[in-house]
């Protein structure tokens, strides 16, 4: 059997454009691929990706493979793995870089088992051995209190990538790149999943993702009224959001997407201000990509502190009122 | 109808025992002894969907783990809280496994139970984390998978599954029999009855070992791997946090909003 080569990403779309991550992972395979001196691929699949592939192609593919249907408007694992497995049968790539998201946990397990192959999860880290050509794959394990090396036995070695894990390409409109069709044909017998509804349940505002600020609430403000008022109007001098971790998603005091942590949203704002958050492993592997950390926490031992680069050690209650209007006032004068 | 759920349960280091008790030596991770096992947080969770169901709509609960050296009373919390049996694929061979050789062989396990119509597990275990033996289990028997649930109901010889996306939620409609991968958001694990307790502990599990389930030793555990691992370490924190002090908590806000600013944060 010939040499499997090249590397292929497996894109995402965010409202009819390439996805952030899939930025990063082309980013990241060009590097892999130029360092073996072969291609970047990369299949997008949806309704309408044509204006998608041209940004691909100007962030780092050389070919990508377009999957056009009315039936591969929403994800769906057993419509879409039909498209990924016949793809990676056909053109082998050494290596399948997919990105750590709703779509990547769901697909990547489900193509792998598929395939037969291995898959390494949420990698931070990828490093291609020259001789072997196998990737080093890092990856956080134990909620983040250590990591683990990795090595596949099998090709093609399939990783989820963590997002903003990787840096994308500079944008290059002149690039040159080849636009693949590829033939849909899903067989609707074998889609045994059919979505009734989508809800959005993001709080009104900014996007946890897309916020510079973010003040992050932890099991420690008790409830949700303090998410509401005293972290909201710091948050609010900040232009910033509210976030959590994950205690207050679990107990219903904020929706589920505005927990941040390993299970839940990956941040990194300039400014992360942790108050009464623990920093357990799960939480901080969620914020640790913030450039700087600040945390408000009644105990000095907390694990939080280890992670910050400013620390108040007390009540929630006593310090962030405080720390809020004197921040008015800063930032009025 | 009444509902065939099989739980996968996984024995873990307990998640949320202080980050400094976690040691790797020699490339394992190693906890003091009186940090006792848990049944995954995920796990538990699954536990739970399953178990509104058969509030609800009635059924029987088979708990199932793989692993080896479990604690009795930890994985019984299965039983305990309500589960009907519980099955343990225990054996030193299924030590050191990765992905592929774990869900291969409670897949091997499920295929033995033989009735089933929803298949749990949590989203992943909270050691490895790796988040792939749900839909890897799917796979191998050929199932559709719903990750992501956050709630599960079955109606109509069909499940109706919430699944957590990035900005909310959709319900997704699944025919049966299939894999529901369980995340947080409905509800913790009930507390185990005094009555649930007694009866677990008279209840003893079914122990499998890899000819049970028709696999070599070869095939499951480490010698079943499909990545090897290198190595395992962990990240030196540096610590350097500066703690703004004042008279009174309140004092001491109003000085880190003075150090954002001389910091030039603001």
């Amino acid at each position: 059997m010939a040499e499997n080569k090249g590397m292929l990403v497996i894109g995402e779309l965010a409202g009819g454009k390439l996805a952030a991550i899939t930025t990063e992972l082309l980013g990241c395979g060009r590097k892999l691929a130029d360092e073996l001196k072969e291609d970047v691929s990369c299949l997008l699949v949806g309704d309408a990706v044509g204006a998608a592939a041209k940004e691909a192609i100007a962030f780092g593919a050389d070919k990508v493979y377009v999957a056009e249907d009315v039936a591969l408007k929403d994800y769906q694992a057993d419509s879409y793995i039909q498209v990924a497995e016949k793809l990676v049968k056909d053109i082998a790539p050494r290596t399948v870089l997919m990105g750590q998201t709703s779509m990547g946990r769901d697909l990547a397990p489900r193509l792998a088992f598929r395939l037969g192959t291995s898959l390494t999860t949420d990698c931070l880290d990828l490093s291609m051995d020259p001789v072997t050509k196998m990737l080093t794959q890092t990856r956080p394990v134990y909620g983040g209190t250590a990591q683990a090396v990795f090595v596949s036995e099998l090709t093609p070695q399939m990783v989820t990538v963590r997002t903003k894990a990787m840096s994308p390409l500079e944008r290059d409109d002149a690039r040159k790149g080849e636009t693949i069709p590829v033939k849909v044909d899903v067989d609707a017998s074998r889609v045994r999943t059919q979505i009734l509804e989508t809800v959005k349940e993001e709080a009104a505002g900014m996007k946890l993702e897309d916020a510079p600020v973010i003040v992050c609430g932890g099991r420690g403000m008790g409830g949700p009224q303090p998410f509401q008022t005293v972290l909201k109007e710091l948050a609010d001098v900040l232009h910033g959001t509210v976030g959590a971790s994950r205690p207050p998603a679990d107990n219903g005091w904020v929706p589920e997407a505005l927990h941040i942590g390993l299970t839940g949203k990956i941040v990194a704002p300039d400014i992360y201000i942790a108050v009464a958050v623990s920093g357990a492993s799960q939480h901080t592997a969620g914020c640790t990509g913030s450039k700087h950390i600040i945390a408000i926490n009644k105990d000095p031992e907390a694990n939080i502190f280890r992670e910050a680069e400013f620390g108040v050690v007390g009540k929630y209650e006593d310090v962030v009122p405080a720390l809020t209007s004197k921040l008015k006032e800063l930032l009025a004068g | 109808m009444p509902v065939n759920m099989i739980v996968c349960c996984k024995q873990v280091p307990d998640p949320e025992a202080p980050p400094a008790v976690f040691k790797v030596v020699d490339n394992k991770m190693t906890l003091p002894p009186d940090v006792k096992p848990v049944i995954g947080q995920y796990e538990e969770f699954a536990l739970e969907a399953a178990l509104k169901i058969k509030d609800t709509t009635g059924g029987k609960i088979t708990a199932l783990s793989l692993g080896n050296n479990f604690v009795r009373d930890v994985i019984k919390k299965a039983l305990a809280v309500g589960g009907d049996e519980l099955i343990l694929l225990e054996d030193e061979a299924f030590d050191g496994g990765d992905s592929w050789s774990t869900a291969s062989a409670l897949a091997e396990a499920i295929k033995k139970i033989g009735e089933y119509d929803l298949i749990f597990c949590g989203r992943q275990s909270s050691d490895w984390d790796s988040g792939q033996v749900g839909p890897g289990i799917a796979e191998i028997l050929g199932l559709p998978a719903v990750t992501l649930a956050r709630k599960v109901e079955v109606v109509d010889g069909k499940a109706k599954v919430e699944q957590v996306i990035p900005d909310g939620y959709q319900v997704v409609e699944v025919t049966l029999p299939a894999v529901i991968v369980v995340t947080s958001g409905l509800g913790a694990l009930r507390y185990a009855t005094l009555k649930g307790i007694m009866a677990a502990a008279k209840k003893q599990p079914v122990l499998w070992k890899p000819a049970d389930i028709g696999l070599e030793p070869a095939q499951v555990g480490a010698a079943g791997r499909r990545t090897r691992l290198e190595k395992l370490f962990q990240p030196i924190k540096e610590g350097k946090c500066e703690m703004i002090e004042g008279e009174t908590p309140a004092q001491a806000g109003a000085n880190l909003a003075m150090k954002l600013r001389e910091a030039k944060l603001l």
